[in-house]
């Protein structure tokens, strides 16, 4: 046995130095590059937090504009190239009509009424970033308004055009777990740390409460609160006030984390030398402790994010959390909730695709990470 | 002297992992005869274990037996040459325990706290002999009973975890003996235990040796053990077997520097009180990066520049059955 | 032994009563006091509710006293069986709730055992085998398991199987036995309805299931006792089964912790696309009609049947575990 233990030990190379000298992140970060799919999912994530960040400017359609005569349109071909074999991509127009026996509108493409994609296109207005307004868009068309023409990704019911609406729904589900983490990843160093740092009979009252507070299903829970939330609110308090819910439950995963680094650091010297030197607790925590198990913490946040958004996502779809005019992945699903709606309409069902994508990204990314802090753990 | 009942010739067990190759046990040879003890001796990681766990062919992975011969006598008389066994084969698994049994260093952990000593001890009988349920009880309770555990009725009831370590040991060797094999591997049998324990544990495998007629490979570090137990010594440095021959021999005419480094560095009751205890200067070489020529130059005393550092040095045969690797000796005989 | 056993049950009582106030919190949040929305809703449907009528029920939940007498007073009641009467329906909570507590725990538990029927075997091949094929590919599927949340597979699987095959996959009985009173055919009928929402559940806990017991089992493959099994000659895939899965076995069985609560959450969102007769769509229903006896009530149940589950596997546990029976923890 300690033979082949032996023979695990890693190359001693000329880099022993570099390594010698590195801090505990660089370690993570050397060895996170060494995991493709977490480095790709770690892309994926940039890509898809640009996309929220952006996401007025991609949209093509004002997200709330509905018009019944648009209803239910599928999503549309883009042909590529002009009838001449040049490069011009365009879509046809659509004729709506309603088929007299099932009285459903039903729409034809009109191969006669070309309408060319156009760059940088001007649509409905918007604040850039919350520095300017403008009306510039990714994509748009070079006659009419996209609103009538340009459906990448279908309608819903009442004729929004599905990707608009997706681009800024991931606005918000994503920033919802980043807030809600936030939150979380507060109370959770903050419980955490506290139960690692002071133990006794603090750490395990506070044991005792993750205990309890994991051993209750979440969803009815949430439910109950959600409901509870005066019909009257605004977007923005909704917003704020689910994000605190969920993050009520959420900080239990990253407190056991964090206390698990605390109790393990408790008898380093330097937390010793700090506490000698009379710094305060909240010093010795924030300014000492929390670099040192930093790379923990990024992992533990990101395998908590996707959970976030499930949670948002869920609510919303059970029309508890986020309630429209609000737009966020759940809210999209509800439109898809039962079998007429999707036997009708199933590219509604389009919107689950990035969730999956965002969720599993994520879910890669923090166990790269989580394998890249602690190989041994 | 009698024929041996196990025979190794040039064992080559290698560890592939992925940063390289490690030489695990690289071209070792010794005979065993019935009812003499081998010892083994070497610093950690010499790859003694691994030569022991060779012979059964329970080389953890990556690690694998890749050449050499380990040529055993069957109890019918046939010669098996278990390096071209079927790792997981009958005869092979009919071999471990049946033929050889093996007690390993950690008898805090190489028990199942999840069954009954009973449970383990019969289920090694079962293995190998054919007897019913209750046979197997009796048979488990007499082995308990023979390597000295008070009161075996009750104990063969009791979960390893609630012996002491030194009891443990011993229902490691019970379950050793259990299909009444011929050859027993005791692979630091009494590293874990404390000293009075340790002679206990010693004392023990002699007593049974002498009833059984069994032939034992001794496995340790211990030159202290090796010169209480062992009938023949062969000293391991880096996967090779540097020196070999007769304990007296060996203890009384070190011929190769390691084995004498070795001598040198056992405390004795005898010494100068408060004077310093010789050690071996240097540690053992990273496993990927071993020294060219003999692997033991970077801590020789007679480190020879130009030709310790350039080959591996030949064995050489100084009398019927001692034999070293050094340069040292044997000039114009061997090359 | 009994100190751990009473140890666990302290907790339990402790979680019951949290759940109890988390409850209550939930019946109390909405504006007014549901005498006020017990009113409101009679009122809509054409009944008057006369002054001393109104006063008598507040007096009854003792609503003109501090919180804590109410707490007090419902929760004695509760601990009598009495959960109040459903607003929406007009009529007990306990009679509104009928068989749906129990297909809920019918369906929650199917789920449980189906996590744990796919997971194990993966999870002991997997670590076997590390690094082939198969253990990469379940770790795949695991993930993507992981990745789907379970209303969305739903969703997708109803999709198909109404594309695919025309089929409604929906409800826990066929029509004919939907209102039937229960018989050995509504039995049978509910054990073929049984697997399909079971399966949605159990996909989502299988990654994280099938990762503990990969670990857990690889830790153990490395164990001594493993080569002593072997050394005494004993066939690979018995020594596998019998000792280091066996040792694995535990913090795999004892994922229950976890499981459970996660589960009973899902089969919420998973019977409300699947319409399935379970507390969940009763829940949706009686959170947004704000009938919050009921809805307070469903909480409150399943928390504590949840907690009872746990607790009850945590005995389990306990006494298959030669370590604990001896007083040894860890």
């Amino acid at each position: 046995m300690s033979e082949a233990a032996k023979a695990d030990t890693p190359f001693v190379t000329a880099a022993e130095e570099k390594v010698a000298a590195a801090t505990q992140l660089q370690l993570t970060w050397w060895r996170f590059r060494k995991h493709r799919v977490a480095v790709i999912s770690g892309i994926v994530v940039i890509f898809f937090y640009l996309m929220a960040l952006f996401a007025d400017f991609l949209a093509v359609t004002g997200p709330h504009s509905t018009d019944a005569a648009r209803s239910y349109i599928p999503p549309q071909a883009i042909h590529w190239f002009d009838q001449d074999g040049s490069f011009k991509p365009h879509v046809y127009a659509l004729k709506g009509r309603r088929d007299m026996r099932t009285f459903k509108l039903v729409y034809a493409p009109d191969p006669s009424d070309r309408r060319y994609l156009k760059l940088f296109a001007e649509g409905y207005s918007y604040t850039f970033l919350g520095l300017f307004e403008t009306n510039r868009h990714l994509l748009g068309l070079d006659r009419g308004v996209p609103e009538d023409a340009l459906f990448l990704l279908g309608t819903d019911q009442l004729g929004r055009d599905v990707w608009s609406r997706l681009m800024l729904a991931t606005r918000t589900s994503l920033s919802i777990g980043l807030i809600g983490v936030a939150l979380s990843l507060f109370l959770g160093i903050l419980l955490g740390g506290v139960s690692g740092l002071y133990g006794g009979v603090i750490d395990t009252a506070i044991q005792r409460l993750i205990e309890i507070l994991r051993s209750i299903p979440t969803i009815p829970l949430w439910m109950g609160l959600a409901a509870a939330l005066p019909s009257d609110w605004s977007v923005t308090q909704v917003y704020i006030a689910i994000t605190v819910i969920i993050s009520l439950i959420g900080w239990t995963e990253l407190a056991r984390v964090v206390r698990g680094r605390f109790l393990a650091l408790r008898e380093e010297d330097f937390v010793t030398a700090a506490e000698l030197a009379g710094a305060s607790r909240l010093r010795i925590i924030f300014r000492h402790m929390v670099p040192s198990f930093l790379s923990h913490i990024i992992a533990a946040v990101s395998l908590a994010l996707p959970a976030m958004i499930i949670s948002e996502t869920t609510l919303s779809f059970l029309g508890l959390g986020l309630r429209p005019p609000a737009i966020s992945w759940g809210v999209l699903l509800q439109d898809a909730q039962n079998l007429q709606a999707i036997a009708i309409a199933p590219w509604l069902l389009l919107v689950a695709v990035p969730v999956v994508i965002v969720i599993l990204a994520f879910n890669f990314l923090g166990d790269g990470l989580r394998d890249a802090a602690d190989p041994y753990g | 002297m009698a024929e041996p009942i196990l025979s190794v010739r040039n064992l080559q067990t290698y560890f592939r992992p992925d940063e390289g190759i490690v030489r695990a046990v690289d071209g070792a040879s010794f005979d065993l005869y019935p009812g003499r003890t081998l010892g083994i001796v070497g610093e950690s990681g010499c790859g003694k274990s691994v030569t022991a766990r060779s012979i059964l062919r329970i080389v953890d992975r990556p690690g694998k037996v890749e050449g050499g011969e380990i040529v055993l006598r069957r109890h019918d008389g046939r010669l098996v040459d278990i390096v071209g066994l079927d790792e997981s084969g009958a005869e092979m698994r009919d071999i471990r325990g049946g033929e050889i049994g093996y007690v390993f260093q950690e008898p805090m952990s190489s028990l199942s706290a999840f069954y009954t000593i009973g449970n383990q001890v019969m289920e090694a009988i079962h293995l190998h002999k054919r007897v019913t349920e209750k046979e197997a009880r009796d048979r488990a309770i007499e082995l308990l009973h023979l390597v000295g555990i008070p009161r075996p009725e009750q104990r063969v009831d009791s979960y390893s975890f609630e012996l002491s370590g030194g009891l443990r040991q011993r229902v490691m060797i019970a379950l050793a003996l259990a299909a009444e094999p011929r050859i027993l591997i005791a692979d630091e049998p009494t590293t874990a235990l404390d000293v009075t324990t340790q002679a206990q544990i010693l004392e023990l495998i002699r007593k049974i040796q002498e009833e059984r007629k069994l032939a034992v490979v001794l496995i340790t570090h211990d030159m202290g053990v090796i010169a209480e137990m062992a009938d023949a010594v062969s000293v391991m440095y880096l996967g090779k077997i540097v020196e070999s021959g007769p304990v007296d021999e060996i203890f009384h005419a070190p011929k190769h520097p390691y084995t004498q480094a070795l001598l040198r560095s056992i405390p004795s009751v005898l010494a100068e009180p408060r004077s310093r205890l010789a050690t071996i200067s240097g540690s053992i070489p990273h496993p990927y990066a071993r020294p060219p020529g003999c692997t033991f130059n970077p801590r020789c005393g007679n480190f020879m520049p130009g030709k310790c550092d350039q080959a591996p040095p030949p064995a050489t045969t100084l009398s019927a059955d001692h034999e070293v690797r050094c340069f040292l000796y044997g000039e114009g005989v061997a090359t | 032994m009994l100190t751990y056993t009473l140890q666990r049950f302290g907790l339990a009582l402790i979680t019951i009563w949290a759940i109890s106030v988390i409850s209550f919190v939930i019946i109390q949040l909405p504006p007014g006091d549901f005498v006020d929305a017990y009113i409101a809703s009679l009122s809509a449907s054409g009944s008057m509710v006369r002054q001393e009528e109104a006063q008598a029920l507040r007096q009854l939940y003792g609503l003109d006293q501090p919180i804590w007498v109410q707490y007090w007073k419902w929760a004695s009641r509760v601990a009598q069986g009495d959960f109040g009467t459903s607003m929406e329906w007009g009529r007990p909570v306990t009679e509104v709730l009928g068989d749906r507590l129990w297909l809920t725990v019918a369906v929650s538990l199917a789920a449980i055992f189906l996590t744990w029927g796919i997971a194990l075997p993966i999870g002991i091949y997997s670590a076997v085998r590390q690094y082939s094929m198969a253990d990469y590919a379940f770790t795949l599927i695991g993930f993507v398991g992981l990745a789907v949340p379970n209303f969305l597979l739903a969703l997708i699987i109803m999709y198909f199987g109404f594309v695919l095959f025309d089929l409604n996959v929906g409800g826990l009985f066929s029509a004919e036995y939907q209102l039937a009173p229960w018989s050995w055919g509504k039995a049978k009928d509910l054990m073929a309805h049984l697997p399909l929402p079971a399966l949605i559940l159990a996909l989502a806990g299988t990654a994280q299931l099938i990762r503990i017991m990969r670990a857990n089992l690889l830790d153990e493959l490395r164990r001594p006792y493993v080569a002593t099994a072997r050394a005494r000659g004993l066939a690979e895939w018995r020594v596998i089964v019998k000792y280091p899965v066996r040792a694995a076995l535990n913090p795999f069985a004892s994922t229950i912790g976890y499981l459970l609560p996660f589960v009973v959450s899902g089969s919420i969102v998973v019977s409300l696309v699947l319409s399935l007769p379970t507390v969940g769509p009763l829940l949706l229903r009686a959170l947004v009609a704000q009938d919050m006896f009921l809805a307070g009530t469903i909480v409150l149940l399943l928390g504590v049947l949840t907690v009872i589950g746990t607790f009850i596997s945590d005995l389990i546990l306990m006494w298959i575990d030669p370590r604990i029976r001896a007083g040894i923890h860890g």
